[in-house]
């Protein structure tokens, strides 16, 4: 992976290069390890999975952590439909949280005192999810004759248009005739949505421990079906379509309806996860579903994250992801990550050793100076609180700049950590690695005085540097298999 | 109303006012679009790639302007002639917006120049995020406003002339369509009659060609990405000027509906997506006017869908021909 992107791509096959590297096999008991779980087949890891996550309810009752696993699992429904669209089918869906959003409403009409509408829980998520699909058919009908770039703006705009109309639909009317109504609430939403009820049994409010559990079986159940659509007919002929349409056209498939097929039944799933999602959280509000909450570039975050078209990838991104966003809320934790992650990546990355200390050491002794500097000449720069406690803490407010007032100097330097970073990217050698003292210094001056400060930006900041990196350094994700490209 | 008997439909007698200022209000709007559409066509010409991140160099453009006003003493106090103040914001945020667009081409998209299709939009997409929150980060959440109706006692918006039915334009009204059409103009002798104009037509036509013919390719879509980007900056003072309002998050619909824009006029095409760029700013306009506000978008997506199913490949769209 790692050519010189302008060098030209003719004739690489990059499953023919590694072969080599495919064939050396580690030695020892490792390589026993590896070659034995290799071999499994991957319903084993779901199994695994299952669980694992399972037991997660069983040891703790922290109500926090529940309702975390909850939101993942939901993530996870959301990133495995999504899956089938982008993942298989290569169709650049922009407007699949807003089939999320559809269900959900869906569900809280059928299912609360706002049209004291009371169904069945068994009747309401079929009804739910076949409408979510006939919406996705409807909306992926007219571009299914246009190329992929059409299809995406038809969907985003699809998502804006979904989320103005229910975000002002208390006074609705069909196009002037009648008296308006109150079809969705407006910006109030639909509160008091009933709870999940099957034969009589009702899941109590807020429990989110049932509906974690309800969560996980529909996603195993689902996975199990990826699993074995992933190598059906109709599998092979979505990835067949990902990789080159004309071809796959020019072989005879039925390209259209496949595309259709694929992006119905990523509609559905997300329909499903949003019946859940709603009852779950007993109120739907439009604004949820905006582009500007972030929820669709979290979801394209993690399935890209995991690798699109990869299961097993589905399941790390989510949780990953998820997981690293609801670290961040908190600034202690979000701190210890923080650092962690800057210097592992560094142990990871750097080499040879020596550099790896020339550095560390360098960045260390960097901010010393530098902090003495400032101390002398300017000491209001210095009389900042620092966002985590303990050791940690003082240690920062001794090695980091925390001036009292760091709104401005945070944001410029905001600014020009960007570009230091961009700089970075260009340079080579020795000149890199010695401009990474200063930038990783200037890194953890905004991010102690700006980014930690704001965990509900910095989160969403951080999910668009997760696409742009990913997409440029690691486009196959952590588990997606790299593209074989034979020209 | 209508509270004994089902009201009647009634068709009032044509409101003329109404009707002439929403036809004021959508050319404004249509021409800002237009500009938008302009380089987000000019890309996808020459790339056929989405830029996503296109509406967000508009907000930055739009911010640059914002700037400038405080700089000089904020929209009250203005320490310049007007004139001066505005060939300095647009200056300004031509240069700022047309680097940024160099900027994310050279750092974002560069490497994906040969990648599947999707990688380039997906990092887009990403770009995109990250202006805004980026923006939201360093310049708040709030909505900040270039309140041009206070500049020099409201000299921009008092002078202008009256249109029949009595609707008044100002002159800050009246910039914003002349500058948008000498831009467009500009760019279209550009893109004509000058050696690079010439490289961009060929380079859109077929990259690999034009390459071997000894064009650098790699300037031209330097040169693309800050012509087009310096367009949307532009864009973004003059939405300032004639709607106040500057905000994080503005890019994103903005490049919607200039992105739509762009499709309906025939993408790739320039004076498609003028044309375009007009009839979206008419089509939001006319349906804010007398459907509902809320409802402009439904209204804009029907204009697409029709114009998808009816003409794909847009008005003034060519239908493209895949080749193997």
């Amino acid at each position: 992976m790692a050519t010189d992107p302008n060098s030209p791509r003719v004739g690489v096959d990059e499953w023919v290069a590694s072969h080599e590297q495919r064939q050396e096999r580690r030695a020892g008991i490792l390589g026993v390890v590896q070659r034995e779980l290799e071999r499994l087949p991957s319903p084993v890891f779901y199994l695994a999975f299952g669980i694992a996550a399972a037991i997660v309810p069983a040891v703790t009752s922290d109500g926090y952590v529940i309702k975390v696993g909850l939101d993942t699992l939901l993530y996870m429904l959301l990133a495995l439909g999504l899956n089938i669209t982008v993942g298989y089918a290569g169709l650049l869906d922009l407007g699949y949280v807003a089939f999320y959003g559809f269900a959900a409403y869906g569900y809280a009409m059928l299912a609360s005192p706002k049209f004291g509408v009371h169904w069945d829980t068994l009747a309401a998520i079929p009804v739910v999810v076949i409408a979510t699909v006939l919406l996705g058919f409807l909306v992926a009908l007219p571009s299914r004759r246009l190329v992929g770039d059409y299809l995406a703006i038809v969907t985003l705009f699809f998502g804006e248009l979904f989320f103005t109309v229910y975000q002002n639909g208390q006074h609705m009317s069909l196009f002037g005739f009648g008296h308006p109504r109150d079809v969705t609430g407006g910006p109030n939403g639909i509160p008091n949505i009933d709870q999940f009820n099957v034969f009589g049994g009702r899941i109590g409010a807020l429990n989110y421990k049932a509906y974690f559990y309800v969560a996980l079986i529909i996603f195993l159940l689902l996975l199990l079906a990826m699993y074995l659509v992933d190598r059906s007919r109709t599998g092979r002929a979505w990835k067949s379509l990902r990789e080159d349409p004309l071809a796959a056209e020019l072989m005879g498939m039925p390209v259209n309806r496949l595309k259709l097929i694929a992006f119905a039944c990523g509609a559905g799933i997300a329909g499903l996860a949003g019946t859940v999602f709603a009852a779950a959280n007993t109120a739907v509000f439009a604004s949820e579903f905006d582009f500007t909450s972030g929820l669709l570039i979290i979801v394209y975050a993690m399935l890209i994250l995991g690798g699109a078209g990869s299961l097993g990838g589905v399941i790390l991104g989510a949780l990953v992801v998820n997981i690293s966003l609801e670290v961040l809320r908190d600034p202690g934790h979000a701190t210890w990550v923080f650092f962690t992650l800057i210097a592992a990546t560094l142990v990871a990355r750097l080499r040879p050793w020596l550099w790896l200390g020339i550095v560390f050491v360098g960045t260390v002794a960097f901010g010393f100076a530098v902090h003495a500097i400032v101390t002398a000449a300017w000491p209001r720069g210095v009389h900042g609180q620092a966002a985590v406690g303990g050791a940690l803490g003082s240690g920062l407010k001794s090695w980091v700049i925390l001036p009292s007032s760091p709104m401005t100097i945070g944001n410029v330097a905001f600014i020009f950590l960007v570009l230091a970073v961009l700089v970075l990217t260009l340079l080579h050698g020795w000149v890199q690695r010695l401009a990474m003292i200063p930038t990783l210094y200037l890194a953890a001056f905004v991010w102690e005085n700006r980014l930690v400060v704001e965990p509900s930006v910095t989160r969403l900041i951080l999910v668009g540097v997760i696409l742009i990196v990913l997409m440029n350094a690691r486009p196959q994700g952590l588990l997606g298999t790299s593209r074989v490209e034979i020209v | 109303m209508g509270r004994g008997r089902p009201a009647a439909p009634h068709f009032p007698p044509m409101n003329w006012n109404l009707f002439v200022t929403e036809l004021v209000a959508g050319i404004t709007h249509g021409a800002v679009y237009a500009l938008i559409a302009l380089g987000y066509s000019m890309v996808y010409g020459i790339l056929k790639l989405l830029n996503f991140a296109h509406g967000d160099i508009y907000m930055v453009g739009s911010f640059i302007g914002f700037g400038i006003i405080t700089v000089f003493g904020g929209a009250t106090s203005l320490g310049v002639s007007v004139w001066i103040l505005l060939f300095i914001m647009f200056f300004c945020a031509m240069l700022g917006g047309g680097l940024l667009g160099v900027m994310i081409e050279r750092f974002a998209y560069r490497r994906l120049r040969n990648a599947p299709r999707i990688a380039p939009l997906i990092t887009a997409l990403g770009v995109s995020f990250f202006l805004e929150n980026a923006a939201q980060l360093v310049l708040g959440a709030q909505y900040q406003s270039y309140n041009s109706y206070g500049w020099h006692n409201g000299q921009l918006w008092i002078h202008g002339f009256t249109l029949p039915a009595g609707v008044h334009v100002g002159i800050s009204q009246v910039i914003v369509v002349a500058g948008t059409v000498v831009l467009m103009v500009g760019l279209t002798l550009f893109v004509r009659n000058t050696q690079l104009g010439k490289a961009m037509r060929a380079t859109s036509f077929d990259r690999e060609a034009a390459a071997m013919m000894g064009i650098d390719v790699d300037r031209v879509i330097v040169a693309t990405f800050f012509i087009g980007s310096a367009l949307a900056g532009a864009a973004g003072v003059f939405n300032g000027l004639a709607y106040q309002q500057v905000w994080p998050y503005m890019g994103f619909v903005a490049g919607l509906y200039a992105f739509i824009a762009a499709v309906v006029g025939g993408i790739g095409n320039l004076p498609g997506a003028v044309l375009g760029g007009l009839l979206i700013g008419l089509a939001q306009s006319f349906s804010i006017g007398y459907v509902s506000s809320a409802f402009s978008d439904a209204v804009v997506f029907g204009v697409l869908i029709a114009v998808m199913i009816v003409r794909p490949s847009g008005l003034l769209g060519r239908a493209a021909v895949t080749k193997v």
